[in-house]
């Protein structure tokens, strides 16, 4: 029997589901476990939960110390570009150290932060970094679009082996929907397909999920048959299922909420050149956030930033790529 | 003999044999880049003229405690018991090395012998000491952490945030600042304020009200007490202490950074090479760490000249014998290089 959960609470479900089992589970981070009433406090301790500085290099980097010495660290960042400030241990220390020691240690940590905050958040807490990072071998990425997902990534990461990075998307943190009865985990680097279709293949991650299957309700009242992929994890990333995909509709949209050239989409249209491209009808459209910061004012940053319009209009433009072509 | 600062005659013998271990085992990484050009590829960075402050530090150690050093990181596991010659062949990068070539030099390791990783990004490697000390205090191991590091990274936003979170959270750690008095190429009078003030590097120990000592890193019994204490404190659960280890490294930072084919040596020491200072290197070649410490141990009786050369002579062989064993070690197979990505 499914139960609806929001989004923000399924992440959570997920960490206190992990605690419970496996006591090598750690949690901290700023402005959390400040007193005794915090219910991770209350549920495990101020050994297992703690509060820090605002020090993210001491972080992540004690993170990874504790990870190689038997934790399972899950750091709470809030906000993906404070990361940035600590840029080093996530790119260039925690997926580095196995490799360089020739497999002797390993690096089991989580760092969760939310990202893609498109209510006036300005230039410095809206962005879509994860194309910093789905690139560096080592490192994983994961970005969930609903509770289901985002209850059942969270609790593969913290399973995980390998440093994760745990991205979740501010839009959709109140979201409710169902999440599975049991111990319900959603493996790395297999894609879901959302929604089924014939006419074209989108592919979406996070907050671009919901839009794009808004998008395919718009479709749908055209007699236009799209199917959603959400990769769910950018690295590993599922390359076969939307090759699949491609296959059978032999047309793709790519949305994504970064800017063109630092988004997954950039990466997936190379895949879909290198492995599918005998299977395109037309050429691959991109909806990406245009090529500027994130502006402050409303209007400005939705014209900026991908919305069910612009895929709709992207989907019809490969469409008409193949009746000028018939 | 009498025991020395409660070290036993074999201790000892110990301690001033990881010593020249240490110095003789640099000698050869040195000597390898004239006589096997291309062995060795990239940085490498020595530890010659540390060797009172790495061997005094860890023979505080008990068994299980952890070793988290820098870059400059071939002694520690020297003295830890990694096989040297595993060392050598990582170096040489070889497939008997300890990390089976995937390091080299600046990113060794051997979580077997309690030293888990080195980063070669300055400072960083200090939060993972605090790490594992995290660890050590949750899973009640009571292990004590010891974090090595030189005088340049403790201007990295990494040194400064992990001592403060390091207090707050009373973690088993022990900061070693190993003021070598230059940082890469730069004198540490050009980019400290402590030092460009005539105070003690240890004084950052203030800022986050944990006790800060400055100790003379020439003198291996002198680090041992010092060293000590902080391990103690650690150990009983009051938190990390900062130590400030002086002594000078005789060989420059790193071997010259240059692009292929040109090869690559050691060059002179920055302090003749960029500084002209020629005497002040000569002052620190005259306060060798290893000859005040057999001055010692042939004065208090520990051990007499022919004893100290047999043990030179042993160190001499075993070396040789591990550069044998290194040049002799197969290069990994390439596509080996897909090994370990993910865990």
């Amino acid at each position: 029997m499914p139960r609806e959960m929001m989004f923000a609470e399924a992440i959570a479900v997920a960490i206190t589901e992990e605690m419970q089992r496996d006591p090598n589970v750690v949690f901290y981070g700023q402005n959390m476990a400040m007193t005794d009433r915090d219910p991770f406090v209350k549920k495990f301790g101020k050994d297992r939960v703690r509060i820090t500085p605002i020090s993210e290099t001491a972080e992540l980097g004690i993170a990874i110390g504790a990870a190689m010495s038997g934790l399972r660290p899950v750091v709470e960042l809030y906000m993906s570009e404070f990361m940035l400030v600590a840029f080093d241990e996530v790119v260039n220390e925690a997926p580095r150290l196995r490799y360089m020691s020739g497999g002797q240690v390993q690096v089991p940590v989580v760092f969760k932060a939310g990202f893609g905050f498109a209510a006036g958040w300005a230039g410095q807490h809206s962005n879509c970094i994860y194309g910093m990072m789905m690139g560096i071998p080592g490192l994983k990425v994961a970005l969930p679009s609903n509770a289901a997902d985002a209850l059942g990534l969270m609790k593969s990461a913290i399973r995980d082996n390998n440093p994760v990075i745990y991205l979740h998307h501010y839009m959709l943190m109140l979201d409710k929907s169902p999440v599975p009865d049991g111990d319900h985990l959603v493996p790395f680097g297999v894609a879901d397909v959302k929604r089924a279709g014939k006419d074209v293949t989108i592919v979406a991650t996070a907050w671009m999920v919901k839009k794009s299957l808004l998008a395919a309700e718009m479709l749908a009242k055209e007699g236009i048959s799209a199917e959603v992929i959400d990769p769910r994890t950018v690295a590993p990333l599922d390359v076969a299922t939307i090759v699949e995909s491609v296959k059978k509709t032999g047309r793709l949209v790519l949305v994504d909420q970064a800017p063109r050239h630092s988004s997954a989409a950039v990466v997936i249209a190379g895949e879909i050149a290198d492995q599918g491209f005998k299977y395109l009808k037309a050429p691959v459209k991109m909806v990406t956030a245009l090529d500027t910061s994130v502006p402050y004012s409303e209007p400005m940053e939705s014209f900026v930033l991908p919305s069910e319009q612009k895929i709709v209009d992207a989907v019809k433009s490969v469409l008409a790529v193949h009746a000028a072509a018939v | 003999m009498a025991a020395q600062n409660g070290l036993g005659k074999d201790r000892l013998i110990w301690m001033y044999t990881q010593m020249c271990r240490i110095r003789e085992f640099e000698e050869r990484v040195k000597r390898t880049f004239v006589e096997h050009p291309g062995a060795i590829r990239g940085h490498a960075h020595l530890g010659d003229g540390a060797e009172a402050s790495i061997v005094g530090a860890l023979a505080t150690r008990h068994e299980t405690d952890l070793v988290m050093p820098s870059y400059r990181c071939h002694g520690y596991p020297l003295v830890l018991g990694t096989p040297a010659r595993a060392l050598m062949a990582e170096i040489y990068q070889r497939k008997d090395g300890i990390c089976k070539g995937f390091g080299g030099s600046m990113h060794l390791s051997d979580p077997a012998h309690h030293f888990p990783t080195a980063s070669g990004i300055i400072g960083q490697g200090i939060a993972h000491a605090a790490g594992a000390a995290y660890a050590a205090q949750v899973k009640k191991t009571g292990q004590v952490v010891y974090s090595f590091f030189g005088d340049g990274s403790s201007k990295q936003g990494a040194f400064h945030e992990t001592l403060n979170l390091a207090a707050v959270w009373k973690l088993p750690v022990v900061f070693v600042l190993e003021n070598n008095e230059y940082q890469a190429y730069t004198h540490v009078a050009l980019e400290d304020a402590n030092a460009m003030a005539g105070h003690p590097l240890s004084q950052k120990a203030k800022a986050y009200s944990i006790p800060g000592e400055t100790v003379d890193g020439t003198d291996v019994l002198k680090v041992y007490e010092v060293v000590g204490k902080a391990a103690e404190r650690a150990r009983a659960g009051q938190g990390p202490s900062l130590v400030e280890s002086k002594f000078y490294r005789f060989s420059p930072h790193g071997n010259a950074i240059t692009v292929p084919p040109v090869p690559t040596q050691f060059q002179e020491h920055e302090s003749i090479e960029v500084y002209g200072r020629k005497p002040e290197f000569e002052a620190a070649q005259k306060n060798d760490p290893i000859s005040k410490f057999r001055a010692v141990l042939m004065g208090n009786g520990t051990f007499t000249e022919a004893e100290a050369k047999r043990i030179e002579d042993g160190v001499r062989q075993e070396m040789e014998e591990v550069v044998k064993f290194a040049l002799a070690s197969p290069l990994p197979a390439p596509e080996d290089a897909l090994n370990y990505v993910w865990a």
